[in-house]
């Protein structure tokens, strides 16, 4: 495990050179470049739309460079839309989801790597498999759970149910079956108590799992979509996917184009910066959670 | 023997304290909902708790016999997935392999502009490829008119979400734009695991170019390969949001799947149990599907 884990590291090395470069080579590289546009460019057109007003978003043919911006959608989408209000939810839901999964993930994954007790493979099984169950499958108990409990449109409704992150729990153990046993005797034998031995060894040895299952926990809660949908009604309850999609709902015809690429745009601008900050956690995360233990 | 196993659960007293922040939540909000599904599928359930009735496998029966957009719902299910699975795998593949030898600064270009879709909430792509494919002021369409294919062809603009011949083909590149971030920066990892002298040697016994590819890269990516086809599998059987916002299903039930079917007959009609045993369907098809992938593959393997 150590070794792999080294091997998601850049790795000081001659770089490989896979193939020739023929030809052939530089065709392949072309296609790949056209493809990263191809991907860049609905985001450059959802930014370019935000600053159109809608008798030139619906231009034809459309203005790749809009020769007369305006702020006009934004101005709108800030003055009569609680767009702030519904910036503030998702960070709240979003980060408590985070804060909350990587909590109960590290724990877990700390139990199910390193301690020994009957029912631990069954327990970690389970957690396992419920990664590969549809969210939809359980939506429909859950809505008349929360029926029940009188949580429509509130925060704890879109943060609770998150809580157990089988995914973190996943990555966390596969990550600190790499902390040698040894360590964690050592840090015994001079006297740490259980929770001395989690706080001041396990934690601090696991932080590039614990900053990578926080991220993937927060981008979860902020893109959530489905589920903030059904237990929200209130405009001030929304979330920004929630809210933002409702500009959009009334069908392209009737929509303001401007304002829901402006919605659409404030909504991308946290993410984009997250992932711009910690793209390493990123990737650690993606590629620890792919290794076989 | 029983006193052997109270033993070692005392012993093991730290292991159950460190998991149980996450069983508790785990229990209510996923192990008790997901039975009580199945247990819902066998019920005529609607808003109102006292009149739930037992109705055996009613709710199967009527799915497979009489409601026709949930059978169509299955097919489309499956097409996307038979479009969107292998597409993504083959171009992740092929970009990751083309651009592992590059430079670092140049590989961080590719891996932003693939992985921005994947940080990007589904809702807000689907808001602008809405826009994209706009039949009267679409970019799309605006694209191909000014590349000459519409002359070419002799066609007139496409209307790409309103046609069924196209709605199901559209849908399923927005979905594929969003699943080759992951894929890619799998493969980067896998590819940076495969020790520089198997090509050496390889070469030595002058396998070049694609015979490389074949005979080095390919075999030793397996277990990446099975992982990225299961976790894409299962992600794409769930396509959900962008039926939801571009086409609602339409037109004509061209791209009505289960999880739309199952979404509007929960939270539209309020049929629980109906719509409950959409999920346990949705559920089985997922897991004989990822069974036989992890068959198929690790055997190969092996």
């Amino acid at each position: 495990m150590n070794q792999t884990l080294d091997k998601t590291r850049p790795a000081p090395r001659p770089r490989p050179r896979l193939l020739k470069r023929s030809l052939g080579w530089y065709i392949a590289f072309a296609l790949c470049v056209l493809l990263a546009i191809g991907l860049l460019i609905p985001l450059y057109w959802m930014i370019i739309g935000s600053l159109k007003v809608q008798r030139i978003a619906i231009a034809y043919p459309p203005q790749w460079i809009p020769l007369t911006p305006t702020l006009e959608n934004w101005q709108n989408l800030f003055g009569d839309k609680p767009s702030f209000r519904w910036m503030f939810n998702s960070f709240v839901v979003a980060s408590c989801i985070g804060l909350g999964a990587v909590t109960t993930s590290v724990m877990a994954g700390y139990a199910f790597s390193k301690k020994v007790f009957p029912g631990r493979e069954i327990l970690f099984w389970a957690f396992l498999l419920t990664m590969m169950v549809p969210r939809q499958a359980f939506m429909i108990p859950m809505f008349i759970l929360m029926r029940n409990l009188k949580w429509f449109d509130t925060y704890q409704a879109m943060i609770v149910p998150f809580l157990a992150y089988p995914f973190g729990i996943f990555l966390m153990r596969q990550y600190m079956r790499s902390i040698p046993d040894e360590l964690l005797q050592a840090a015994t034998v001079d006297g740490a108590s259980e929770l001395q031995l989690f706080w001041h060894v396990v934690v601090p040895l696991s932080r590039p799992a614990i900053g990578a299952v926080s991220i993937f926990a927060f981008m979860a809660g902020w893109n959530d979509y489905l589920w903030q949908l059904v237990v929200t009604n209130s405009e001030k309850m929304m979330t920004l996917p929630v809210g933002v999609s409702k500009l959009a709902a009334s069908g392209v015809g009737t929509t303001d184009l401007g304002l829901s690429m402006a919605g659409a745009t404030f909504a991308f601008i946290p993410m984009f910066i997250i992932f711009m900050v910690f793209q390493n956690y990123f990737i650690k995360g993606i590629t620890v959670g792919s290794l076989k233990g | 023997m029983s006193g052997d196993l109270l033993a070692r659960i005392w012993k093991g007293r730290w292991g159950y304290c460190f998991v149980l922040p996450a069983l508790i939540p785990f229990v209510i909000f996923t192990v008790y909902p997901l039975l009580q599904g199945i247990w819902l599928s066998f019920y005529k359930a609607g808003v109102n708790r006292a009149k739930w009735t037992f109705i055996g496998l009613d709710n199967y029966v009527r799915l497979f016999t009489r409601d026709n957009a949930f059978q169509i719902g299955v097919k489309n299910t499956f097409l996307f997935v038979l479009v969107v699975v292998p597409v993504a795998l083959v171009i992740s593949l092929f970009v990751a392999v083309i651009v592992y030898p590059l430079r670092q600064r140049s590989q961080t270009f590719f891996r932003i502009a693939f992985y921005m879709p994947v940080v990007s909430a589904g809702v807000i792509l689907a808001m602008v490829w809405l826009i994209i494919y706009s039949r009267e002021f679409g970019l799309l369409n605006a694209s191909l008119e000014m590349l000459g294919i519409f002359k070419l062809f002799g066609i007139d603009k496409i209307g790409w979400l309103a046609q069924p011949d196209t709605a199901l083909l559209s849908l399923s590149l927005v979905v594929i734009s969003w699943s080759l971030g992951q894929p890619l920066i799998l493969f980067r990892a896998g590819l940076g695991a495969i020790p520089e002298e198997l090509y050496e040697a390889a070469k030595l016994d002058g396998a070049a170019g694609w015979q490389q590819f074949w005979r080095i890269t390919l075999p030793l990516l397996q277990p990446t390969v099975l992982f990225v086809l299961v976790t894409l599998t299962i992600a794409v059987f769930q396509v959900f949001v962008v039926v939801l916002l571009m086409t609602l299903g339409g037109p004509a039930n061209a791209t009505q799947t289960i999880v739309f079917r199952l979404y509007e007959n929960a939270f539209t009609f309020f049929k629980f149990g109906y719509a409950s045993a959409m999920a346990v369907v949705l559920l089985a098809i997922i897991s004989v599907v990822a069974a036989v992938q992890f068959r198929l593959l690790d055997r190969q393997a092996h």
